[in-house]
């Protein structure tokens, strides 16, 4: 079969050498009545050029980005990704890597991790980050669990202005971890700190997002100071391609900052799989999920890197660790490396600048109606078309474009409004587009 | 670095591999030489603070060793009256000098009776060579 | 070796993108950066080297034997590589509508149907991100389940083996239950008069894997379904040991209600350092209706995403899960197709191979045939020359040889927990034998070459007790990060 060594000559050896007659002595310990004593019902085995073309002929009947012209985004975001960042992954050495267990063996991942935590701090301005979670969502389970415990406290706040996603996988962990869930409210598209604080009384963290679900930027450090007047942590989650651009959230308040890696350095890849980043104060750090990767030195003196406190991880803690988490999302969060390590910071400066840019020359040359006016927006924005937006979308897909999300899946009274993602990859030429399928 | 294997007479020995030293009604507690060995160099104490109620047989901190985590089991039970500094700072003064200087709690005791239900060091040591 | 920021020079950069004659955007005072990142500053070229050095400094399956335990070091593909990168896939944004992502929903479906007839399991939820998370997705149905049937509250314990992986009581944790562990008797299988005195009316279930962490499939698992169906209690299959018996027994007939699998194990996505995985479930149909949302359903000729599940947990992680990984696992098992049962056999031939050479060398804790893994202790070298699994461990990198996992289960003490997977050839194998009986003779002639092992990689032995009492875990900028 297709990637087995073994020949009949090796199995005949091999079974003297065991001491059995055949093979299906080996599972001789298995009781009759629960042997599958018929082949399994797949498909007959496919060599590699018909499994290219099987897969070849699916991936046909899929309309990628390349395909249409699109300005989707609610989370995931067609940025660009460099060829350095392909050609890295695709080092065996990287790819077909064990979790770094064995540090003598595996310096190379540790120390891109090492350095992966250190880009994640700076981007965010804290002093810990761990080696990455599942994705975007998990990691604000994965915060308020830190949170419980900090303080404590068994309830947590979420903006509704987080990404819907983020709050429906918070509220799927929230039972099992004990804890309360409570949401506040956006008006206008924005999050009021007033009404958060009251939210955040006896909370253990509150969560909102920089630049929310809308485009729109929230008044942060006003959030921030209202979460920690109520006692809770306040926690951000933020978009890694506006850190150029945007404050750190270590330098605005926050406890915790996380968010979805995705943006940058990995396709978007019909969601998955990306990382979720997470980083905290120092304070935090043996409450941290996840591996986290320490820097010591060898018996010959010289500098070299480990897995450290793993004694919060599931391994050695079993049912008090931090977490369960094993097998996280290093491979992508390695791509987040070497993206962000490809832009450097004028490059991630630069990036924010234009897809702005891009938002505004759009914003104004659509000149539709926004759905929150007067909210300064990052990448993306809001705006009412008058009509349901999903009849707007399934147009304008006729006419090769995808003009953006509706909000209307997630939110009441907004049936009518289009989220509209501008990154580095759209051209001015493609918003005229735009405009034309929208007739405008 | 780590010191040889004892188990001093005139302490107190609880089969969860702690030990307590009881003056009056007062007691210091930590954990033995079994314990210290078993989880190797200790690298962090997570104390109880002063004025927290320990109970027997139950949990009243943890330390740690780069492969494991422990908790600390009381042997006995009252009220926190002193922290050892000196093994938060330096958590490896556990294992050079478990019963001297890596003492890890003083208590008041809230039921001294508790201490027949301990065992005493040739009980312990029989108790050891079972494990 | 450099970190990359010690590379790093002002001024220097890689990567340019498009620049479009824009008016520069307003941001709000309150709200913009003080002072950029400190991200490295370097051009492709030394930028590609670095990570090529680090990459050299790396060991991975295409570098050689990798027979961790558990881990199912098989190896990957490469044509999955290619067909992950396909445009249609990897360019496909995640809230396209669904008749403009057929292909990705047909793959989905076509991987949902052959993971229910690997398992014998109806019903399949893609979603979990890994295997922990797909075991605690099992663990949250169960909850669910009993909630629905008004047994919620009573129902708070969940059991499992004491040979389990760690991720299992630290799921039950985190899914609110409490844990009750099961001895396992002198034959390698649950102890039953241990398991029929634990099991009651508060048992929510088992978490159980078979074949065990010890590589032994329970022979008693006929009679240990029953005591739990009997109950009212359900049974969980953790999958990370499926490389056993994918054609040969299913956990559906063995009497599992949910199953997890470990994608990244059994069917082969890439390690990559630490994930990315999958961790898949499979269920029995009166569990069905509680499987995370959204699910992939055919409607009409076509497929579509189901949101529409009112007793659904929820949602365990974005979109329908980890749509890459599901590429390369469904080429995997296409490249199979029935076969997956020769792939099995091989697994477990290869594992019998070797441990009929290394048991007279080394402790074998359980005298019987194994399955795809087989645990050995080195508790004789340690006893007689002071020479311990770790430290076997360590000078079997000398050999270009990757360690087995060492310490685990906790069962065994000076644990080596060796699985070698079934792509390895028969000189790989003789090979690792060759190397551990070597081992063997050194730890008595010349205990020291072990004990100071590795010697010839990038590192010598590394402190791991600094690491964790004073953690450095970032780049210190400014700071010295390499005292004397």
């Amino acid at each position: 079969m297709s990637y087995l060594s073994v020949t009949e000559a090796d199995r005949l050896a091999m079974l003297e050498a065991i001491g059995v007659a055949s093979v299906e002595e080996l599972f001789a310990e298995i009781p009759e009545q629960v042997r599958l004593r018929r082949p399994l019902a797949l498909e007959p085995a496919l060599s590699e050029p018909e499994l290219v073309a099987h897969l070849e002929a699916l991936a046909a009947k899929n309309v990628h980005t390349g395909a249409e012209l699109s300005f989707l985004g609610a989370g995931i975001y067609d940025h660009y990704v460099p060829a350095v960042v392909d050609a890295v992954l695709s080092r065996g050495e990287f790819l077909t890597a064990y979790t770094p267990y064995q540090p003598e063996m595996s310096q190379g991942v540790l120390q891109s991790i090492f350095e992966y935590q250190t880009a994640i701090c700076e981007l965010t301005g804290m002093d810990v980050s761990n080696a990455s979670g599942y994705d975007g969502n998990t990691v604000a389970a994965d915060a308020c669990f830190i949170a419980k415990h900090a303080t404590g406290r068994d309830k947590v706040v979420l903006a509704e202005a987080l990404n819907p996603q983020v709050r429906q996988v918070v509220k799927t962990y929230a039972p099992g971890f004990g804890l309360e869930v409570v949401e506040v409210p956006h008006h206008g598209g924005a999050t009021d700190p007033d009404e958060l604080r009251a939210a955040a009384e006896g909370a253990a963290c509150a969560i909102f997002q920089q630049p929310n679900f809308f485009g729109v930027l929230e008044d942060a450090p006003g959030l921030a100071a209202a979460a920690g007047e109520a006692g809770a942590l306040p926690v951000a989650h933020v978009d890694p391609v506006s850190l150029g651009l945007l404050e750190a959230p270590g330098n605005y308040g926050c406890a915790l900052a996380i968010g979805e890696g995705q943006g940058a350095g990995n396709y978007v890849s019909y969601g998955g799989p990306h990382y979720g980043f997470l980083a905290a104060r120092n304070e935090f750090i043996r409450r941290m999920p996840g591996r986290i990767v320490g820097e010591t030195l060898d018996t010959a003196g010289e500098r070299g890197y480990v897995l450290t406190l793993q004694t919060r991880e599931q391994h050695i803690r079993r049912e008090k660790a931090t977490s369960n988490m094993t097998t996280n999302q290093t491979l992508l969060a390695l791509a987040g490396l070497v993206y962000l390590s490809w832009l450097g910071p004028q490059g991630l400066t630069e990036l924010g600048e234009t897809c702005m840019g891009l938002a505004e020359l759009a914003k104004a040359r659509l000149g539709l109606p926004p759905a929150f006016p007067d909210r300064t927006t990052f990448k993306e924005f809001a705006v009412r078309v008058g009509r349901p937006a999903r009849d707007v979308i399934r147009e304008c897909r006729a006419q090769g474009v995808h003009p953006g999300y509706p909000l209307g899946r997630d939110y009441e009274g907004l049936d009518d409004v289009l989220l509209i993602a501008l990154t580095e990859k759209r051209t001015p030429a493609d918003v005229e587009r735009l405009a034309e399928v929208l007739g405008r | 670095m780590a010191a040889p294997e004892s188990y001093p007479d005139g302490l107190k020995y609880h089969r969860e591999h702690d030990w307590a030293r009881v003056e009056g009604d007062e007691a210091t507690l930590g954990v033995t030489w079994f314990a210290q060995d078993a989880l190797g160099e200790l690298v962090h104490y997570e104390p109880p603070a002063v004025g927290d109620t320990v109970s027997v047989d139950t949990s009243y901190g943890e330390v740690e060793s780069v492969k494991a985590v422990s908790e600390l089991i009381a042997p006995l039970s009252g009220e926190v009256l002193e922290v050892n500094q000196a093994v938060l700072d330096a958590p490896e003064t556990v294992n050079e000098d478990p019963y001297g200087e890596g003492w890890l709690i003083r208590v008041r005791l809230s039921a001294p009776a508790e201490v027949d239900a301990l065992l005493d060091a040739p009980a312990y040591r029989e108790f050891l060579a079972t494990q | 070796m450099k970190l990359i920021y010690e590379r790093s020079q002002a001024g220097r950069r890689a990567g340019r993108l498009p620049h479009y004659d824009l008016p520069k955007p307003e941001l709000p005072e309150h709200l913009r950066r003080a002072a950029p990142p400190r991200l490295p500053e370097l051009a492709e070229p030394e930028l590609v080297r670095h990570f090529t050095a680090l990459s050299d400094r790396n060991f991975g399956i295409d570098t050689g034997l990798y027979p961790l335990g558990s881990c199912t070091m098989k190896h990957n593909p490469r044509v999955n590589e290619r067909v992950v990168a396909l445009p249609g896939f990897r360019d496909l944004h995640p809230y396209q509508e669904d008749e403009g992502a057929q292909g990705a929903l047909e793959l989905m479906w076509n991987l949902q149907e052959i993971l229910a007839e690997v398992a014998g399991l109806p019903a399949v939820s893609l979603q979990p991100a890994a295997g922990s998370q797909g075991e605690l997705t099992g663990l949250m149905l169960m909850r669910a389940y009993f909630e629905d049937r008004g047994e919620g509250d009573r129902r708070d314990t969940i059991i499992t083996a004491d040979t389990a992986h760690g991720t299992n009581p630290a799921s039950v944790t985190m899914a609110g239950f409490k844990l009750e562990k099961v001895e396992t008797d002198a034959r390698g299988n649950l102890d039953l008069a241990d398991l029929r005195a634990k099991v009651s009316e508060r048992t929510a279930g088992l978490m159980l894997t078979n074949p065990s962490t010890l590589g032994l499939f329970d022979e008693g698992i006929v009679e240990v379904a029953r005591i739990f169906h009997d109950a009212g209690a359900l049974l969980y299959y953790d999958g990370a040991n499926l490389n056993a018996v994918c054609g040969i027994s299913r956990p559906g007939d063995m009497g599992f209600d949910i199953v997890h699998y470990n994608l990244h194990k059994t069917f082969s996505q890439p390690h990559g350092g630490g994930g990315p995985g999958g961790g898949p479930v499979a269920v029995r149909d009166i569990v069905e209706p509680f499987l995370p949302s959204p699910t992939v359903v055919r409607d009409g000729d076509g497929f579509r995403l189901d949101h529409d599940r009112p007793k659904s947990i929820g949602r365990v992680r974005g979109f329908g899960g980890p749509f890459g990984v599901f590429v390369r696992s469904y080429a995997f098992i296409r490249a199979y197709g029935p076969g997956l049962k020769e792939m099995s056999e091989t697994a477990v031939l290869n594992a019998n191979y070797l441990l009929a050479q290394l048991k007279d060398t080394y402790e074998l804790p359980y005298e019987r045939h194994c399955m795809h893994e087989f645990v050995l202790s080195a508790r004789s070298l340690k006893r007689d020359h002071g020479i311990t699994a770790l430290d076997v461990a360590k000078r079997l990198m000398d050999f270009d040889i990757h360690p087995p996992t060492v310490y685990f289960p906790l069962v065994v003490p000076e644990a080596l927990m060796i699985e070698p997977t079934e792509t390895e050839p028969k000189e790989r194998l003789d090979e690792f034998v060759e190397v551990m009986q070597r081992i063997a003779r050194e730890a008595a002639e010349s205990p020291e070459v072990v004990k100071e092992a590795p010697h010839h990689r990038p590192v010598r032995r590394l402190d791991e007790v600094r690491a964790a009492k004073n953690p450095v875990v970032k780049y210190g900028f400014e700071e010295v990060t390499t005292p004397a």
